[in-house]
């Protein structure tokens, strides 16, 4: 009971502090924009402890965050060699393959208003569709170890990447190009020195939004069948033997992997798109 | 006719590219085993044998495009619905676990986005997290949450008691539903809170200032500017919703149980080496997939004509 007074108490208090802050004169503030958020999680983690201690819920059902944290610290070998298996060795082999195969292909086919016009609408309609379904079929052909995760991770992010680079490279008006030409500047300068510049904006819309869908499909890839080691690998065990605590490590490791993930693409974005309206604030 | 030729004809050629790619995979995928049976069997096969083989084996490495179709025939035509081997009941299983899911997790998702609009604290806290959410893989939790409601007991949409005494049987499809739907909420969750905020606050200070002048009040704001303005942001957000929620009924089928659905189709494929069942059932979650996101690019462009906000 003591519990569950305490985290209601520390409820109110964490409320009426992000109210205040936030409608204080300084919400405009970094500080105050980085403490409200951080506020809001450590009071779900807090409710999220003391209503598990509090109603007693048995830990094969929600284990608390300490529980969590103390797994975490206590198997960082085994969750470190996960991650190299799932994330480096699967999901950033397939993303920088599948990533760098669409741009080749969208710089390919936008010599030929034909194949664009064939191939747009078509690759948009793939990007709709549950590729992740493919996973069954690749895990068959590359076997169970990274192989078979990078094809998922390749096919899954191809489609969005090409969409988006298709897009990026109409992103020069006629004047632009038109000027490129009185410069005397070929096809390949004005790729290299307009069209693709100009393109970055949109294909790193592409890169962010494939960092995601590299990390989902390289987890759910090794729910058909993997090497004894791999995050989604360890997932499906644990739940299997109810060791909860190891599976939300294995979540939060992951969570944290696409978060630096995409914040890492970002971040090169930042440098790369320097000039782009949306970065200059 | 001039669409027709513009668009069309380069698609179809597309499409015609991918089939003779196909076709010639598989017969380059599949030969290995022709080649192999044959030695075994000690016959020679010449070329057009081994070519007829490899688009008609049981179990080949990449069945071919008519085995594919002639497989969705026989396990949607050919079969009673009620089948455990129809495509059809399967599908049925997965579509109204992620119908399920979207509805709530959409629901949800506005209502959350409309409370974020209106509140600064709820802005500041929970916005950061809904968009950082979007870069964590959160289909990994799938197969937990399915245990853990298994645990408590929570996976029939009515108890097998309530459903007897209201329909005199429980419809296939409430056994085990929660679980999917609930994954299929969440994913279809953070998309549509995104999409909706950006929606709600798109009005310019003009509009924003147009209707302070009138003496509006915050509701009357809202229904009257805020929720028709976000409308094209709405259908965006719910396309990906649907996907995101069809994904995620898929996923969560992988460790159902019973296990059923169009997940499950693919998974008892991969132990049993049924390939063609496995391209069967990703044709079928592909159709489900576009029917769906289809249907509400519809809906989409009828109500966005009948605002007067088409592009």
């Amino acid at each position: 009971m003591m519990w569950i007074i305490g985290v209601f108490i520390f409820w109110l208090l964490a409320y009426f502090l992000n109210v205040w802050l936030a409608n204080s004169a300084w919400h405009k503030t970094r500080i105050v924009k980085l403490a409200v958020p951080a506020i809001f999680g450590i009071t779900i983690l807090v409710v999220w402890e003391g209503l598990v201690r509090g109603l007693a819920v048995p830990a094969v059902i929600l284990p608390p965050p300490s529980m969590i944290g103390a797994r975490i610290m206590q198997s960082l070998p085994i969750l470190w060699g996960d991650l190299v298996q799932t994330f480096v060795k699967g999901a950033l082999s397939g993303y920088i393959i599948g990533c760098g195969a669409a741009v080749l292909t969208a710089i390919l086919i936008d010599r030929s208003p034909f194949l664009q016009r064939g191939l747009l609408p078509v690759g948009n309609f793939i990007a709709a569709l549950p590729i992740i379904g493919t996973a069954p079929i690749l895990v068959m052909w590359f076997g169970f170890d990274w192989h078979s995760k990078a094809a998922v991770v390749v096919v899954m992010v191809f489609f969005p990447m090409l969409v988006n680079t298709v897009q990026g490279l109409a992103a020069t008006d006629s004047m632009q190009r038109d000027l490129m030409r009185t410069y005397a500047g070929g096809y390949w300068n004005t790729l290299f020195k307009l069209r693709l510049p100009a393109a970055m904006p949109a294909i790193f819309n592409g890169l962010k939004i494939a960092t995601t869908l590299a990390l989902i499909g390289a987890i759910v890839a090794e729910f058909f069948g993997s090497p004894t080691r791999g995050m989604g690998f360890r997932i499906s065990v644990e739940v299997g033997r109810l060791g909860l605590d190891m599976v939300w490590a294995e979540i939060t490791v992951a969570a944290l992997a696409g978060s630096l993930f995409y914040g890492a693409i970002a971040m090169i974005e930042k440098g790369v798109t320097f000039w782009h309206p949306s970065q200059r604030g | 006719m001039l669409m027709m030729t513009r668009t069309l004809f380069p698609i179809l050629t597309v499409i015609a590219a991918i089939m003779l790619i196909w076709y010639a995979a598989s017969v380059g995928m599949n030969k290995k085993w022709t080649y192999d049976q044959a030695g075994r069997a000690g016959v020679e096969v010449s070329f057009t044998e081994m070519v007829a083989d490899t688009w008609a084996q049981e179990r080949p490495v990449l069945p071919a495009p008519h085995q594919v179709v002639a497989e969705l025939y026989r396990s949607t035509v050919q079969k009673n619905i009620t089948s455990k081997r129809s495509l059809v009941f399967h599908g049925w299983i997965t579509l109204s676990a992620t119908l399920l899911g979207f509805v709530f997790g959409t629901g949800m998702g506005i209502l959350l986005a409309v409370g974020i609009v209106h509140n600064r604290a709820m802005d500041m806290g929970v916005m950061p997290w809904a968009i950082a959410s979007q870069t964590i893989p959160i289909l990994a939790i799938a197969p937990m949450i399915v245990v853990v409601m298994s645990t408590v007991g929570a996976t029939d949409l009515l108890g097998k008691e309530t459903a007897t005494a209201l329909f005199g049987y429980q419809p296939a499809f409430m056994k085990g539903i929660l679980p999917k739907a609930v994954i299929a909420a969440y994913l279809s969750f953070f998309p549509v809170v995104v999409g909706m905020v950006k929606g709600l606050r798109s009005p310019d200070h003009m509009q924003l200032d147009l209707l302070k002048t009138y003496n509006a009040s915050k509701s009357r704001t809202f229904w009257s500017l805020r929720m028709p303005s976000s409308t094209p942001y709405l259908f965006t957000s719910l396309k990906i919703g649907m996907a995101a929620a069809l994904v995620g009924a898929i996923v969560s089928e992988l460790s159902a149980v019973p296990l059923r659905g169009l997940g499950a189709r693919m998974l008892t494929g991969s132990y049993y080496g049924q390939t063609i069942q496995i391209w069967a059932a990703l044709f079928a979650a592909a159709t489900m997939a576009a029917t769906l996101v289809a249907g509400i690019g519809w809906i989409e462009r009828r109500s966005l004509a009948k605002m007067g906000m088409t592009k």
